[in-house]
C-alpha cells in the first residue's frame, strides 16, 4: 500500500512543475481542483441556508402570531399572503421546503461536500481526489439540483408541500394538495439529481481515502476527521440508492398509473384504481436512508469537532481507538434502526420491538463519544478559539438532543410523542443545531486554510457563538413543553383548539428566540464576507495543529505541495507530549509535533 | 498606493491577533461556566412556568405504564443530562488556556473506556427490558374479554366513527362503495352491517377495553389521542389497530383539579383575547370546557391543522343509552 502511494507521490510530483494556464473559468467554475470545489460547496450551501432558515423565521411568526397579518410575508410569499396573512398551504411548503434544504443541502452537501473535499486529500497528502473530473460532476449535479430546489419554489401551484418525507399518497396525488403537482416533480427530480451527485462525492471520498495516502498513513494514523468522512461516505452509498428507488417508484405512481405506494382511495369525489400498494413500503423505503441520513450529517461534524477539540485542548482526542470503534458502530447501527421512525404507521408490532432495540444500542457508542469528548477537554490547556466554542456546544447540543433520543427511540413512549413538537425539539438539537455547530467549527478553523490564511474575526465570531448558543436552546427547550403538552407539528396554527390556547405564550417565546439566533447568522455571514477579502493574514498554521494540511503552503496551487508529498511518522494527536525523561516537550518549547516530523531521540514511541 | 499596501501585508507574515489570547481564554472560559448555570437556570424556569401544560395524567389503562417508563427515563436523562452537562463546562472553564499551563498528555485508559461502555450497556439493557415488556402489553391486542370494536375512518378533513352495533362486529367496507349518504364505503349486503352505527363524536364507556380499527380514505392520517396515550396511522389500503381501556370519564377529567387549574388558566387568556376581540368589533370566543380529543397526527393536506373530533367518555348506562338513540346503517340507508 505505502509503495504504492510512494510511487504515485514520485509520479505526480515529476509533471506538477508545469502548471496549467488556468482561465477565470477554469479556476473558479469548472475547477477540477478540491480546495475550490469545496468552497464551492460551501458558498453554494450557505446560499441554500440561508434561504432555508429565513424560511424558518417566516413559518415561525405564524405559529406565534397566527394569521397576524405581517407586510414581509406579502412581500416574500406573494399571492400566498394575500393581505399579509399567511395561507396554510405555504404555511406547508415553507415546513417542507425547510426541512430539504436544510437536511440535504445545507447538512449532506454544505457539510460533508465541503469537508470532505477540503481536507480529505490534504490531511492525507494527496495531491488532490482520486478522480478531480468526479468531482467536479458531483458539484455541479448538486449545484443543478439547488438550481431545480430553488425554482420549484416559484411554480403556480407552489413548491411540494407534503412535508420532507414526501410520504405518499399526500405527495403523490396532486387531488390531495395543491403542492403534489408541478411542484413535487420538480422536487423528485431535484433530489434524484441530488443523490447522483452525492454518489459520485462519496464514491470519490471512499476510493481517495483508501488508495491515496501518503507513505507512513496508515489508517490508524488518520486524523479522526478522516475516519468520519471516510465512514459517512460508505453509508452515504448504502443508502442513497435505496432514496432513489423510492423517488423513481414515486414518479411513476405520479406520472405512470403504477401503484407501488397507492391503494384503496376515494379523493375528490372519484374512487382511483390503484390497488394493491402500501405507503408504508415507501415509509421503510424512505427511512432506510432517511435515518442513516441523519449519520450522514452528525457523523463528519463528529470528526470535524474531534479534530478542532485536541488541537485546541492541546491534549491528544481522548481514546482514539474507541473514537474509530464508535464511528464504526454508529455507521453500521444507522443501517438497521430505521423503523423507529414507524411505530405507529401500522407495521407489526414485533418489528417495533426489534428496531426498539437496535435504536437503543445506538446510545451506547454515542455515550462512549461524548465521554471521550469531555475527557479530552480534562487538564488540557484549552484555546477557545471561536471553533473551540463551537464544538464545545456541539457536544453540549447533542447530549441534550441525543438524551431525549433514548424516550423517542422507546416504542412504547414514542406512541405519545410522534409528530409532536417533542420530536422536532430533539432532532433539531441532535442533528440539526449540533451538525451547524459542526459545519460553523470548520469553517472558523479551516477558513485560513480555505482563503490564504485569512482569518476570521474572533471577536464577532465569540458574539456569533454565545448569541446562537443562548438562542438555540431558547428555541428548542421550551418546545419539549410543548410537544409534551401533545401540540402535533406541522399544524398552521392552533387556534382550533382552545385547548392548546396556553401554549401560545410557549410559542411567541419561542419564535423570539428563533428570531435572534437568526440574526446571529447575520454577524456570521458578515464575518464570512469580510473576512474573506479583507481578514488579516495569520501564520501558515495559526492552530499549531499537527495535520499535514498546514504544512501545505498558503498559496494554493494544484496538487496542493510544491515539493514532494510529506511522509508521515505518526498520528495525529501528539500535543503536549513529553520527552522521554519529561524535562520537556519532545520538541523543547514546542506543545505539539506534526505528523511528518521523524520519532525524535528522546521520544518513546506509541501505539500510532 | 495599493500596490504598496499589498506588499506590506504580505511583508508582516504572522498577525496573530485573531488567534485567542489568555484574555479572551479567560472570558470565554467564564462565560462556559455562566453557560452551564443558563441551562440549568432555563430548565428550572421552563418548569415553574410551563409545567402545567403538560398532560394531564393518563386517561387509560395501559397510559399509567407508559407515564412510570417515562417518569423512568426521564429522571435518568436529566441525572445524566445535569452530571454531563456540568462536566463539559465546567471543564472548559477550569482549563481555560493560560500562557503558563501545561496540558496533560492523556491518551487512553482502558479501565475509564470500559467503565463508561459498560455503564450504558447496563442502564439502556434496563430501559430496553422495560420498554419491550410495556409495548408488547400495549400492542398485544386480544379479544377476550368482550371488547367494544370501533372503526376511526379518516378522510380529509374529518373524522367518523363506526361502531359494530347490536353485534359488536363491523360489517365489511371499501371505497369502491363509497356512494350518496354510504360515505364510508359499508358493504350494505353484509349482514353484520345492517346494525353499523356511524357518528362523528366517538363515545366511549368507562372500564371497557376499546379496539379501534383505522381505515383511511386518502391519504395518511394519524388518530392521536394525547390523552389516552394513544396513536396509529390510519393507512390507506389497509386496516390498522390500537387498543385501550379508558379509566377516567369526561366527567371525572373536568373534576380533577390539574384539569380545572388548566382549563382555568386557558380561560383566563380567552377572556383577555376577548377584550382585544371586543375592541377589534370582531367575534368573541366561547369559553373553554375540557373534552377529550381525537387530533390528526401526520400532514394530510392543507386543513390537516383542523382535523378533529370529540371523545366522550362515559358511565357503561349512559353510552348504552346514547347508543340507543343512534340510528343503524340500515335505518340510514333506507331513507
Amino acid at each position: 500500500m505505502s509503495a504504492h502511494a510512494e510511487a504515485h507521490a514520485v509520479d505526480h510530483h515529476d509533471d506538477h512543475g508545469h502548471h496549467h494556464k488556468e482561465t477565470f473559468i477554469t479556476k473558479y467554475i469548472f475547477s477540477q481542483d478540491h480546495k475550490m470545489i469545496s468552497k464551492q460547496y460551501l458558498i453554494t450551501g450557505l446560499f441554500m441556508g440561508i434561504i432555508g432558515i429565513a424560511m424558518s423565521i417566516l413559518f415561525r411568526m405564524q405559529l406565534a402570531w397566527p394569521e397576524e397579518p405581517f407586510t414581509i410575508f406579502e412581500v416574500l410569499l406573494g399571492k400566498w399572503a394575500e393581505g399579509g396573512v399567511m395561507d396554510p398551504s405555504v404555511y406547508l411548503a415553507l415546513v417542507t421546503i425547510h426541512g430539504t434544504i436544510m437536511v440535504f443541502f445545507v447538512l449532506t452537501a454544505g457539510l460533508s461536500g465541503t469537508f470532505s473535499n477540503l481536507l480529505i486529500p490534504l490531511q492525507i497528502g494527496a495531491r488532490d481526489m482520486a478522480s478531480g473530473f468526479l468531482n467536479m460532476i458531483s458539484y455541479w449535479l448538486f449545484f443543478l439540483s439547488s438550481i431545480i430546489m430553488v425554482f420549484s419554489l416559484f411554480v403556480e401551484a407552489g413548491p411540494a408541500s407534503a412535508g420532507w418525507t414526501v410520504y405518499p399518497p399526500l405527495s403523490a396525488l396532486p387531488q390531495a394538495i395543491p403542492g403534489s403537482g408541478t411542484g413535487m416533480t420538480l422536487w423528485l427530480v431535484s433530489m434524484a439529481i441530488f443523490i447522483a451527485s452525492s454518489l459520485l462525492g462519496s464514491l470519490n471520498y471512499i476510493v481517495t481515502v483508501l488508495n491515496l495516502r501518503t507513505k507512513g498513513m496508515s489508517m490508524t494514523r488518520l486524523p479522526l476527521t478522516i475516519w468520519a468522512f471516510f465512514v459517512t461516505a460508505i453509508i452515504g452509498v448504502v443508502s442513497f440508492p435505496v432514496l432513489l428507488s423510492a423517488a423513481l417508484m414515486l414518479i411513476m405512481d405520479r406520472s405512470f398509473g403504477t401503484s407501488f405506494f397507492l391503494s384503496d382511495i376515494y379523493i375528490a369525489g372519484e374512487v382511483l384504481h390503484n390497488q394493491g400498494g402500501s405507503p408504508v413500503l415507501f415509509e421503510h423505503l424512505f427511512w432506510f436512508l432517511g435515518h442513516p441520513e441523519v449519520y450522514i450529517v452528525i457523523l463528519p461534524a463528529m470528526g470535524l469537532v474531534s479534530e478542532i477539540m485536541a488541537t485546541n485542548s492541546r491534549k491528544p482526542i481522548f481514546g482514539y481507538r474507541a473514537m474509530v470503534a464508535s464511528i464504526l458502530a454508529i455507521a453500521f447501527l444507522s443501517t438497521i434502526v430505521w423503523g423507529h421512525h414507524m411505530f405507529i404507521s401500522g407495521m407489526n408490532p414485533f418489528l417495533g420491538s426489534v428496531f426498539t432495540f437496535t435504536t437503543l444500542l445506538i446510545a451506547i457508542p454515542s455515550a462512549v463519544k461524548a465521554f471521550n469528548w469531555i475527557t479530552t477537554l480534562w487538564k488540557g490547556n484549552l484555546q477557545l478559539n471561536p471553533a473551540m466554542l463551537f464544538s464545545i456546544g456541539f457536544v453540549s447540543t447533542f447530549i441534550t438532543g441525543g438524551l431525549t433520543g433514548i424516550i423517542l427511540g422507546d416504542s412504547a413512549l414514542d406512541i405519545n410523542v410522534h409528530d409532536t413538537y417533542f420530536v422536532v425539539a430533539h432532532f433539531h438539537l441532535v442533528m440539526g443545531i449540533s451538525a451547524l455547530y459542526g459545519l460553523f467549527a470548520g469553517v472558523y478553523h479551516w477558513f485560513p486554510k480555505m482563503f490564504q490564511s485569512r482569518m476570521m474575526n474572533k471577536n464577532l465570531g465569540f458574539v456569533h457563538f454565545w448569541v446562537t448558543a443562548v438562542g438555540a436552546y431558547g428555541v428548542f427547550y421550551p418546545m419539549h413543553f410543548i410537544g409534551m403538552a401533545g401540540l402535533p407539528r406541522r399544524y398552521y396554527n392552533n387556534t382550533n383548539f382552545p385547548y392548546f390556547d396556553d401554549l401560545a405564550d410557549v410559542n411567541v417565546v419561542i419564535t423570539i428566540f428563533a428570531i435572534i439566533t437568526a440574526a446571529a447568522q447575520l454577524v456570521f455571514l458578515y464575518n464570512f464576507i469580510h473576512s474573506m477579502f479583507y481578514g488579516k493574514k495569520g501564520p501558515q498554521n495559526p492552530w499549531k495543529s499537527n495535520t499535514l494540511e498546514w504544512t501545505a503552503p498558503i498559496k494554493h496551487i494544484h496538487g496542493n505541495w510544491d515539493g514532494p508529498i510529506p511522509h508521515v511518522y505518526r498520528w495525529s494527536y501528539d500535543y503536549s507530549k513529553l520527552n522521554k525523561d519529561e524535562s520537556d516537550y519532545v520538541i523543547p518549547g514546542q506543545d505539539y509535533v506534526p505528523q511528518h516530523i521523524p520519532l525524535q531521540e528522546n521520544e518513546e514511541e506509541l501505539n500510532h | 498606493m495599493q500596490m504598496g499596501k499589498i506588499f506590506k501585508m504580505s511583508r508582516q507574515q504572522s498577525n496573530t491577533s485573531e488567534i485567542v489570547n489568555d484574555k479572551d481564554n479567560n472570558t470565554q472560559g467564564w462565560l462556559m461556566l455562566a453557560f452551564v448555570l443558563f441551562i440549568y437556570v432555563l430548565c428550572i424556569y421552563s418548569f415553574y412556568e410551563w409545567g402545567d401544560v403538560l398532560l394531564p395524567r393518563s386517561a387509560s389503562e395501559h397510559g399509567v405504564g407508559i407515564d412510570q417508563l417515562w417518569l423512568i427515563s426521564m429522571i435518568i436523562i436529566f441525572v445524566v443530562g445535569i452530571i454531563t452537562q456540568w462536566l463539559l463546562h465546567y471543564f472548559a472553564f477550569k482549563y481555560r488556556g493560560r500562557q503558563t499551563q501545561k496540558a496533560v498528555f492523556y491518551a487512553d485508559n482502558d479501565k475509564l473506556e470500559f467503565i463508561w461502555t459498560i455503564i450504558p450497556v447496563i442502564v439502556l439493557a434496563g430501559l430496553i427490558i422495560y420498554g419491550l415488556f410495556t409495548w408488547t402489553d400495549i400492542m398485544n391486542i386480544d379479544t377476550e374479554d368482550d371488547p367494544l370494536v370501533v372503526e376511526l375512518y379518516a378522510y380529509q378533513f374529518d373524522w367518523r366513527a363506526r361502531y359494530g352495533g347490536e353485534d359488536n362486529t363491523l360489517g365489511e367496507a371499501n371505497v369502491r362503495l363509497i356512494e350518496g349518504v354510504n360515505q364510508l364505503g359499508v358493504d350494505a349486503s353484509d349482514p353484520y352491517a345492517q346494525d353499523d352505527v356511524i357518528v362523528n363524536e366517538l363515545h366511549l364507556p368507562k372500564g371497557r377495553k376499546v379496539i379501534f380499527k383505522m381505515r383511511s380514505q386518502d391519504v395518511l392520517h394519524s388518530a392521536y389521542m394525547p390523552h389516552f396515550r394513544a396513536q396509529m396511522n390510519c393507512v390507506p389500503g389497509m386496516i390498522t389497530q390500537f387498543s385501550f381501556t379508558p379509566t377516567v370519564t369526561t366527567e371525572e377529567m373536568r373534576q380533577a383539579e390539574e384539569m380545572k387549574d388548566k382549563v382555568q388558566k386557558i380561560n383566563k387568556i380567552r377572556t383577555e383575547n376577548n377584550i382585544a376581540l371586543a375592541a377589534a368589533g370582531e367575534e368573541q370566543l366561547e369559553m373553554y370546557e375540557f373534552d377529550y380529543l381525537l387530533l390528526c397526527n401526520k400532514i394530510c393536506g392543507n386543513s390537516h391543522y383542523n382535523m378533529q373530533m370529540k371523545i366522550i367518555v362515559e358511565e357503561e348506562e349512559e353510552f348504552n343509552a346514547w347508543m340507543k338513540e343512534q340510528q343503524t346503517l340500515a335505518a340510514v340507508l333506507k331513507q
